[in-house]
């Protein structure tokens, strides 16, 4: 095998099997040049800080109009100040302070204006930023499964990032502007035929940069695009190279590696020469426009009909006027990067939040008995499919109730109604006595505690993580809280104890440990009612031996809602509420169960130490059993 | 695993980790060695840095004619020249300007062509070794590294060594050449005007480069500080199930907005720094303007230079005022190329611990007998701390060998040693006698396959993931191995079949069904020795079974080394061996373990059905 592979290689030829990093699908990069709707979006950011914007408007306006100045306060030197043949030299000295007056406004003005465009801007991004980021903690949890964590950072930083840049883009386009404008309108007014003649070069540029714009744009974004792919396959090699060498791929992944590098390296090159090439165009046109006023502005001079210092003022001009050209069609791609960031972003504004707390909604106390309640319940993501079907239960106070059936069943679906992460659609869900819908959100939340499967945390240390936003736990409090759920022996042997930052989302910890720590938060949140999923994936018996007796504690004196997937747990619970289906299919204790003969006791016969465990085609067994019609 | 993953944390002093700390003269050294390595490209090089020089020399040749075209038309009228002569001459003076024009144009776009096209090869060089050193450096290595600070390696660092040509080396030239040679043609000019002309370019250099190095500073602040809020937003997101809740999103918000105005300070910082400079550079370039008009027509007047000299005075300044304020730039480039390179260098030259012995040999697989023979192991990081105490054992063609114990017991460290991913400390390891040190590391890598605990995905189709070892695979191939995992019926489940992309940006499988496709994938090498390192942990015990049925067909050809921590997945095993603290503790088949009554015997009791006695001592416990 070894051998063909080098020969084939030597061929020339790639396996056809063979791939590293993957295309990534871009999103569109440019939109519309202006979306009137988009803009206004946008602009309800920007109004707050309208004084500011029209401060740095006035700014800008005076900067260019020095800017404009300064060439003529030089001809007027020169014509009636210096050239020979004028007298009174005391114009040389207004001349000076005319400039002196001139550059002490232009400082002020480009100082105002680039301090009050960029803090602004600034302020916008953040501002926007915020807005969505607090948006995004109200939205319904099922647009949250839908989207893609990493989609959702690309709002929040790429596409605000290029609203930024709109911002300051904006202020500088209505300077480039006026600049432009006023070049033309000085030239012309010092000499109109000389000024008609020079900005004869004027179209010949748009024309070239027209026909130049959607070439090098596509070159431009070809090395751009490249570089994600050598980038995403580079990442890929390091993300997974364990893998890569235990199955011996290096050497064809560096032929593919090269091919993408090559090609890189192809892109930009091409593109290098698309950015180069405008250089001598420009530059030739100067040559042109500058060849022209000394040939025929010098041609006037000597005739008279013009003075040396204009004809130094256009050489002036001249050399500035390509710039705003310049800057204008850097600017037109910002726009439209923008309008497509805009779109995006108001897309996810505009996301409706389903779940609010109604007008009258109250408190839940926590004088409230802990009851959970389910009547006559029906839901479904998608109000066509219901996954719960006309299901009613109690759980009584203090009482711990096992939720179990097969995957897609709807035992987490109930458990995120208790929450009310979503909304029923009939019947109701009532948390004390009270349906979810008439209390807030927030004190619904500090009455129930819930574990998910997956322990989740966040980065920061230990102590941090089990307090969480109780912020007025103690320390006390947390190492009490972790010692009832026997973590508080593996915490301290860490380097730092209760003080281990811990990494990326805990990752030097266990499952089990990170379950463990998961439990301890929910103590300290000190919930009358406890929701808990418990977590399926294998730990190693030991510490599931741990986990157990911490869920007979954490259990303790609390209403308890488990969806449980381990025998142990599930032969605890007071009763046990068996889901099929979406349907509610058995109810009553271990023993009564049992005694019924129905899907509980097959599984619980097969003997198996997890529900989890257990082979589809066992568990097709035991249910067609029962429910063949 | 945890306690490896803890250790690795406290242990980050990798040789990578030091060079934040390193000097200037590293620094300067690493320069050299850029600039070095741009004489790989002799003639882009040589193209780019002629090119500069043409293009500066003919760019001051601009105001000179300029000057000399106002000085003409000057003469002409007090002299009293023929308006056809002056005309004509003024006439040639256009001409040249514009050819001048048109060359200066020409040669800047060969000097920037050639200039990105020098980096652009490096960049190329350079990606493609570090992609091979990553790719190579052992396990090791990428345990004590964060995978976050080799993506800024390879990508940000890279690039800012790549920049270095452009941006710092060429314009270093180009300025030089402007500034000395535009600074000898006016002070040969006229002395006193000269240095008034020149009087701003030491200020704005200095605040420039004062400026920019500056804002370098407060950048790499900022983008901390940044990264904080990012990952304020990930963890929010992902964990936003957690969020919802503990009914926190009042608290994240102020999480949020902690770190949010912590980056806003800094970012109106910047802006108050950068604005504060530009304005001044400014602001003394015109103020220099304005002296030059001043004096300059003072002797216009005094008839000791003419209205030309001062025009061409005038547009030199304004020629050289970019270039100037762009030398912040340049010390920045300097700056940036000398630390990014610095990270870039001490990652390629690495030295990769686990490679080829320069007398290796390919290993030859006759008996097919894989032995133990005393090995001890400890981690590089925590060279003190044992992991494998003198393990000793041997498996046979057709065996299988079981190993379990509990979690940090260094189970699964023996899988790592047997195809080299980890050099063993003491001792070692043969396969049919030949110890794996002296063998290629290709054809040992060939010949053992270990089935990872987490496997990773490529995002690429399912096909071309299980064919990753064999790219050249058939398709029945590739389908047998999948039956044999479990895996077939699931993936014609799928839509698009093996054509369904998965990994990170494709379809999400479940960890059972990402082990099952690790399975399929090492079925597809063929390998001698197969070690499954707890890789079936998430699979169910009735597919586990299927699987084990199914591998019974290879297992004749082939030494089976299991490591798990559920007992139903070695129980069958022809050996089965206890360790513990890195000793093997118990050692036997599974019934005469369970007869033995030791450590293994506890731990299947336990479990199996450990409810019973869980609650009986919990319930007790919790009593007292």
């Amino acid at each position: 095998m070894t051998d063909e592979l080098e020969t084939e290689r030597e061929d020339g030829r790639r396996p056809p099997r063979a791939v590293v990093g993957s295309h990534r699908i871009e999103e569109e990069m440019f939109g519309k040049v202006f979306d009137g709707n988009i803009v206004k979006r946008i602009w309800a950011f920007v109004r707050p800080y309208k004084k500011q914007m029209l401060i740095a408007v006035f700014a800008v306006l005076t900067f260019t109009a020095t800017q404009l100045a300064i060439p003529l306060i030089i001809r007027y030197a020169i014509d009636h100040g210096i050239a020979p043949g004028t007298e009174d030299h005391s114009a040389l000295l207004y001349s000076i302070i005319a400039f002196a007056a001139a550059i002490l406004i232009n400082f002020g003005a480009s100082y105002v204006q680039e301090t009050v465009v960029g803090r602004v801007a600034e302020d916008v991004l953040f501002d926007i930023r915020r807005a969505m980021f607090s948006h995004l903690q109200r939205i319904s949890l099922s647009f949250m499964d839908k989207t893609e964590v990493g989609r959702l950072m690309s709002r929040l930083q790429g596409d605000v990032n290029s609203m930024q840049e709109f911002l300051e883009t904006s202020v500088l386009s209505v300077g480039d502007i006026t600049l432009l404008f006023g070049i033309v309108g000085v030239m012309l007014y010092l000499d109109f035929r000389l000024g008609l003649l020079t900005l004869a070069v004027l179209p010949i540029l748009f024309v070239v940069r027209i026909y130049w714009l959607p070439r090098a744009r596509i070159a431009f974004m070809a090395a751009h695009e490249t570089n994600s792919v050598t980038n995403g396959a580079l990442a890929e090699a390091i993300h997974g190279v364990r893998a890569v060498q235990s199955m011996d791929r290096q050497d064809i992944n560096f032929t593919l590696y090269d091919d993408k590098a090559h090609a890189n390296l192809r892109a930009h090159l091409t593109a290098a020469k698309y950015a180069q090439v405008m250089v001598p165009i420009v530059d030739s046109l100067t040559g042109v426009a500058m060849a022209l006023v000394i040939v025929v502005g010098g041609s006037r001079v000597l005739n008279q009909a013009l003075d040396v210092g204009v004809m130094v003022a256009f050489l002036f001009y001249i050399q500035r006027f390509f710039d705003p050209i310049r800057s204008l069609t850097l600017q037109y791609s910002v726009m439209q990067r923008a309008m497509a960031s805009g779109q995006r972003l108001t897309e996810v504004l505009d996301v409706p939040i389903d779940i609010i707390d109604a007008p009258n909604a109250k408190d839940l106390t926590a004088e409230m008995d802990g009851s959970v309640e389910f009547r006559n319940v029906v839901f479904g993501y998608d109000p066509k499919h219901p996954v719960l079907k006309h299901v009613s239960f109690k759980v009584n106070p203090g009482e711990t109730v096992a939720l179990i059936g097969p995957t897609g069943s709807g035992k987490s679906s109930a458990m995120a109604l208790v929450h009310r992460f979503y909304d029923v659609q009939q019947g109701e869900v009532l948390v004390g006595g009270h349906d979810v819908r008439d209390l807030t959100q927030d004190s619904l939340g500090q009455q129930i505690a819930m574990v998910l499967q997956e322990p989740f945390l966040f980065t920061g240390s230990v102590f941090e993580n089990i307090r969480y936003h109780k912020s007025a736990a103690t320390r006390e409090d947390v190492i009490k809280a972790a010692k009832t759920v026997g973590a508080h022996d593996f915490i301290v042997k860490l380097t730092e104890g209760y003080d281990t930052e811990l990494g990326e989302r805990g990752g030097n910890l266990s499952l089990g440990q990170r379950q463990l720590i998961s439990f301890a938060r929910a103590l300290v949140a000190d919930a009358k009612i406890l929701v808990l999923d418990e977590a399926t994936a294998n730990i190693d018996s030991y510490t599931e031996m741990l986990i157990q007796k911490a869920l007979v504690r954490l259990l303790e004196n609390r209403t308890g809602l488990v969806i449980a997937h381990r025998l142990a747990t599930i032969r605890e619970a007071d009763r046990i509420i068996v889901l099929q289906n979406g349907e509610l299919i058995e109810i009553g204790n271990h023993d009564q169960l049992m005694a019924n003969g129905k899907l509980y006791s097959k599984l619980y016969n097969l003997n198996y130490s997890s529900f989890d465990d257990l082979p589809d085609e066992e568990l097709e067994a035991a249910t067609s059993g029962d429910f063949k019609t | 695993m945890s306690s490896d993953a803890l250790k690795r944390a406290a242990n980050r002093s990798d040789s990578l980790a030091h060079v934040n700390a390193a000097g200037w003269g590293r620094g300067l050294f690493t320069l050299v060695r850029i600039t070095r390595m741009t004489l790989r490209h002799p003639w882009q090089t040589t193209f780019a840095i002629g090119a500069t020089l043409v293009a500066a020399g003919l760019q001051l040749m601009i105001p000179r004619l300029l000057g000399h075209a106002v000085d003409q038309t000057q003469t002409a009228m007090a002299g009293g020249v023929a308006g056809k002569i002056a005309e004509s001459a003024l006439l040639t003076t256009a001409l040249i300007l514009l050819t001048v024009s048109i060359l200066r144009g020409l040669f800047t776009m060969v000097q920037n062509y050639f200039a990105e096209a020098v980096g652009h090869h490096m960049g190329y060089e350079l990606r493609l070794a570090c992609y091979e050193k990553i790719q190579r450096l052992s396990f090791s290595f990428h345990d004590g590294v964060h995978s976050g600070d080799l993506i800024t390696i390879g990508m940000l660092d890279l690039e800012g060594v790549r920049m270095y040509f452009s941006t710092a080396l060429v314009r270093t030239i180009l300025l030089a050449m402007l500034i000395g040679l535009g600074a000898y043609m006016l002070l040969s000019t006229d002395l006193v005007l000269g240095l008034v002309a020149l009087s701003f370019v030491p200020f704005v250099a200095w605040r420039s480069s004062v400026t920019q190095l500056r804002l370098r500073a407060t950048w790499l602040e900022l983008q901390e500080r940044l990264s904080v809020l990012t990952r304020v937003m990930e963890e929010n997101l992902s964990g936003i199930r957690v969020v919802r809740a503990f009914a926190s999103q009042v608290y994240e918000l102020l999480k949020f907005d902690k770190a949010s105005h912590a980056a806003l300070e800094l970012a109106h910082k910047r802006v108050g720094i950068r604005v504060k400079n530009t304005s001044a550079m400014t602001l003394s370039f015109f103020a220099a303007m304005g002296l030059v008009l001043w004096v300059g027509g003072n002797k216009v007047i005094a008839g000791e230079i003419t209205v030309g000299t001062l025009t061409s005075f005038l547009t030199f300044m304004t020629i050289l005022q970019m270039p100037v304020r762009q030398l912040g730039l340049m010390v920045n480039a300097y700056a940036r190329a000398s630390t990014c390179g610095t990270r870039l260098f001490a990652l390629l030259d690495l030295d990769v611990a686990i490679k080829d012995a320069p007398d290796a040999k390919d290993l030859e697989i006759s008996e097919g007998i894989l032995r133990f023979e005393d090995v001890s192991f400890s981690y590089p990081q925590a060279a003190k701390r044992p992991v494998l105490q003198h393990l000793s054992f041997e498996a046979r063609r057709g065996e299988t060998i079981g190993i379990v114990g509990r979690p940090g017991s260094g189970k699964s460290t023996i899988a790592h040693l047997i195809p080299r991913f980890y050099d063993v400390t003491g001792g070692r390891i043969t396969i049919d006698g030949q110890d794996i040190r002296n063998t290629t590391l290709r054809s040992l890598r060939q010949a053992v396959a270990v089935i990872q605990q987490d496997a990773f995905l490529f995002t690429t189709t399912i096909e071309n993931n299980i064919a990753y070892g064999d790219p050249w695979a058939t398709e029945p191939r590739i389908e047998r191995a999948s039956e044999s995992a479990q895996l077939h019926n699931y993936v014609l489940g799928l839509p698009m079949g093996y054509d369904t992309v998965v990994g990170e940006r494709g379809v999400s499988l479940s960890g059972g069904q990402r082990q099952r496709l690790s399975i399929a994938r090492t079925l597809m090498l063929k390998p001698a020795v197969m070690v499954f390192d707890d890789s079936t942990a998430a699979i169910d015990a009735g597919t586990e079974q299927r699987i084990r049925i199914a591998m019974r067909r290879y297992a004749k050809d082939r030494v089976t080394i299991v490591v798990a921590h559920r007992l139903s997945s070695l129980m069958h095993a022809d050996q089965i061996l206890f360790v513990e603290d890195g000793r093997i503790v118990e050692r036997g088949t599974h019934e005469s373990l369970l007869a033995a009554g030791g450590r293994y015997r506890a731990l299947y009791d336990l479990q199996v059905r450990p409810d019973d006695n869980i609650a009986a001592t919990t319930k007790t416990e919790a009593r007292v």
